[in-house]
């Protein structure tokens, strides 16, 4: 079995919580060897978020750490202290990608910044991920999950159902615009790794969390950009349906999609009303058409709506929660959940990836690392440190 | 000009609607040679209509989302159910490296163009089939669209105010699916240029989206519990709301990390009412958010998103407007760093459109041209790629072949 897509480099991750480390799990799952560099006792932030088994607080039992920091070696460092900066510039000079995430400035206060960094490592690739990007007004803003989604449009921009003004923009479930980050960090890095194939030389990628979002919409985006009062969209025929023990969504893109909904319907007489004959009157007679189809999905079940529908070729899906997914037989099949075996926060199941490749297959090469696991591994089997000197650089507080 | 990151790097596109054209829009704006292959007899839908411009387009080349998301390629039309047509393709991924599809699992094997079938003619080929649920398993002929990955994928689910119904999403689930594709085939890329071999990549866009709320399958297997909805509220920060300001359907976030930064709240808000001692610490804010979001709220409401954002984002706390389309075109951030672009399509017309998600310092990859009209690269891609004579394309003209 080969290593990997990505085996053989080596990246250095000095992020926190989502963005930075996702782009560095994804390359990890990959293959790539990832050191990942927390603060000395507090870790990342992300130790202490959760979710935790029995929700008693564990830094090596939270599951979002455990999930975007899998197969990545961990060590401590401070590095604004002038050792601890000396060996992050050893480690970045061994390194191919650097990942960071601090704000604007703070790498340069550092001397650890991409000027510092390449001119002892030109080949050196450094991905700077940050809410706002590294120029403009903002900077220096702080800035939240909260903030970034809502910020961007996302919470505005509406396909299914129009949005109730005046109700409260509803921010995206989870961490969705942070992992939207890291994984288009991944995407540049990798570009930034398949130029340097070409050149040899490394470079420094400016990644604004902000403006990932902002692209993710691009079609909305660009339609208020262009047409500041563009035509009301009605709602999707279909779309969010409640139905006996939940909801489905139902997606009517092609003709054939609606006459296999009337199939599965048994066709009522409803359906064959002349409001009702075309897409575009089916889309102008919505509000007549709506209620109709709650009133028969209503005796309906989710599930069997499901398979029942696809079975004609109905674009339909059950809203599902995490236990119907993790059961879903078909994930099952697939193998999208992985048992992973962690020697703190044991024997879990994981998600993997969506991408199954021939050649080179996601695989747990190792569970996310407990705090300073890999400190002698790195340090003195790789930088020549003694067993005193990390005794030393621990009590320094260093490491 | 740099060179390109994907210089060099030719892909053969079957994708269509939002989610597959994604990949190829990020992976052409890389430099990568994106041929779109097309039929008149089924046009991608986005050519003619979409969910948000309203009526049906009469015309295959002035839809605007279309231009949009198709930015740097080019279009070559065939008939695809003609056999000449397969030759024609397998022709083209011989002097390919990635071929990418998200039509339904099984359609490709069945026109002969399935990845065991091209990699006879490449054997190192890249081939990305992107799908609803995946393109092997009991249910890989099931068929999706964004509103459907998103329902299955787990986040509708957790998106919602805490006593309403689930969220319906669709617009950026798609482009999420295709930015995964897009990074799974520079993983494959990147690995052939090191070793020479190629390989077939079978994506589920359903998995796709789960894996970006990842943290949420832990909770159910780690606790057997599933989350659920929790509006615009977080685990442990509070206060952490939307909130209205003045104007019609304003609104702005706020969020509260430390004691530091609630201190620098109140200081800003100035009312005596946050002075209480229950909320003095982050455990007290949490406890009682609905009192401090009504007291917070009446204070925004008598100040624009803009007005707030600057106030305390000067104090040292998150603070951001929510915006909707027309205040995201006035944003001075994006106008600042330039990520609008004018882009002018022969067409479809002059679009102001969002430029790549990145800076790069040294091979800046963006938008090249414009998005093509159908089959306007027929003649490059048979005459200067595959080398065919002018009376060979005519012929293939007139018999439908190239349609």
């Amino acid at each position: 079995m080969t290593d990997g897509a990505l085996a053989g480099l080596r990246l250095l991750e000095y992020g926190q919580l989502v963005s930075a480390p996702y782009c560095a799990k994804l390359l990890a799952d990959l293959g790539a060897e990832v050191i990942k560099i927390e603060e000395p006792s507090a870790g990342d932030p992300a130790r202490h978020r959760g979710p935790f088994p029995d929700d008693i607080p564990h830094p090596e039992k939270s599951g979002l750490f455990l999930y975007v920091n899998t197969n990545k070696l961990g060590v401590t460092l401070d590095p604004s202290t002038p050792t601890g900066r000396l060996i992050f510039q050893r480690l970045a000079q061994e390194a191919d990608v650097l990942i960071e995430d601090r704000p604007p400035g703070e790498m340069e206060r550092l001397g650890l910044d991409y000027a510092t960094l390449s001119a002892l490592n030109p080949a050196l690739i450094v991905t700077s991920i940050t809410p706002f990007g590294q120029t403009g007004p903002y900077k220096d803003y702080k800035c939240h999950h909260l903030n970034l989604y809502h910020a961007s449009g996302h919470s505005s921009f509406f396909y299914v159902a129009p949005r109730k003004a005046n109700e409260p923009p509803i921010l995206g479930g989870g961490w969705v615009g942070e992992y939207d980050a890291g994984l288009m960090a991944a995407v540049a890095t990798l570009a930034a790794l398949m130029a340097r194939l070409a050149t040899g030389e490394g470079q420094h990628i400016d990644i604004s969390k902000f403006e990932t979002m902002v692209t993710l919409e691009r079609i909305a985006v660009s339609r208020f950009a262009n047409n500041p009062e563009p035509p009301p969209f009605p709602g999707m025929v279909g779309g969010l349906v409640p139905c006996q023990d939940g909801h489905v969504v139902i997606t009517l893109a092609e003709r054939h999609q609606w006459d296999a909904l009337v199939k599965l319907m048994d066709t009522p007489p409803w359906t064959q009303e002349e409001n009702f004959r075309d897409e575009i009157s089916r889309s102008r007679n919505r509000d007549q058409l709506q209620p109709l189809l709650e009133e028969w999905a209503s005796q309906q079940r989710k599930e069997d709506l499901y398979v029942r529908g696809q079975t004609l070729s109905v674009p339909i899906g059950p809203v599902r929660n995490a236990a119907d997914i993790v059961q879903w037989p078909q994930a099952r099949h697939r193998g999208f959940f992985a048992e992973i075996d962690h020697p703190v926060a044991g024997r879990l199941e994981y998600p993997t990836a969506a991408y199954q490749l021939s050649e080179t297959p996601w695989r747990a090469r190792r569970p996310a690392p407990l705090l300073g696991e890999h400190n002698e591994e790195v340090y003195c089997h790789r930088l020549g440190f003694s067993q005193e000197d990390l005794a030393r650089l621990a009590g320094a507080g260093i490491i | 000009m740099s060179r390109l990151p994907l210089a060099g790097v030719r892909i053969v596109d079957f994708t269509w609607a939002w989610a597959g054209p994604q990949a190829t829009l990020l992976l052409g704006m890389l430099g990568a040679e994106v041929i779109k292959i097309e039929s008149r007899a089924r046009l991608d839908h986005t050519r003619l209509r979409s969910l948000m411009t309203g009526p049906t387009l009469t015309s295959p080349d002035h839809s605007v989302i279309f231009a949009e998301i198709n930015v740097n390629k080019l279009s070559l039309t065939l008939n695809l159910t003609r056999a000449e047509s397969v030759e024609i393709i397998k022709r083209l991924v011989k002097v390919s490296d990635v071929v990418a599809e998200n039509m339904r699992p099984g359609v490709l094997e069945r026109l002969g163009l399935g990845y065991e079938a091209l990699r006879a003619v490449n054997p190192d080929i890249i081939m990305l089939s992107s799908s609803a649920v995946g393109s092997t398993g009991p249910e890989r002929t099931y068929v999706g669209y964004a509103p459907t990955f998103a329902a299955m994928s787990g986040i509708s689910h957790i998106t919602g105010p805490a006593e309403g119904p689930p969220t319906p999403l669709s617009g950026a689930i798609d482009l999420r699916v295709g930015t995964t594709s897009a990074f799974a085939i520079l993983a494959a890329l990147y690995h052939h240029a090191r070793t020479g071999q190629g390989q077939n990549i079978d994506l589920s866009s359903t998995e796709a989206v789960s894996t970006m709320i990842g943290d949420t399958f832990l909770e159910y297997t780690m606790n057997r519990r599933s989350p659920g909805r929790a509006g615009n509220r977080d685990r442990i920060m509070a206060p952490h709301n939307c909130y209205p300001c003045a104007g019609d359907d304003r609104w702005v976030t706020i969020a509260v990390a430390t004691d530091e930064e609630w201190r620098a709240l109140c200081s800003v808000i100035a009312d005596p009412r946050l002075a209480d001692d229950r909320f003095s610490d982050g455990y007290g804010r949490w406890q009682q958010q609905d009192d401090l979001d009504q007291i917070i709220g009446e204070w925004t409401a008598g100040r624009t998103p803009q007005e707030v954002t600057q106030a305390l984002q000067a104090a040292g706390v998150a603070a951001m407007p929510t915006h909707d389309g027309p205040s995201l075109a006035e944003d001075p951030q994006l106008r600042e760093r330039g990520l609008m672009e004018w882009v002018e399509h022969p067409l479809a017309g002059k679009w102001l459109m969002a430029g790549p998600p990145w800076r790069f310092s040294k091979t800046p990859a963006g938008i090249r041209q414009p998005a093509p009209l159908l089959g306007q690269h027929n003649h490059y891609v048979l005459h200067e790629l595959l080398g065919m004579s002018e009376e060979e394309i005519q012929r293939l003209v007139d018999e439908g072949v190239v349609n």
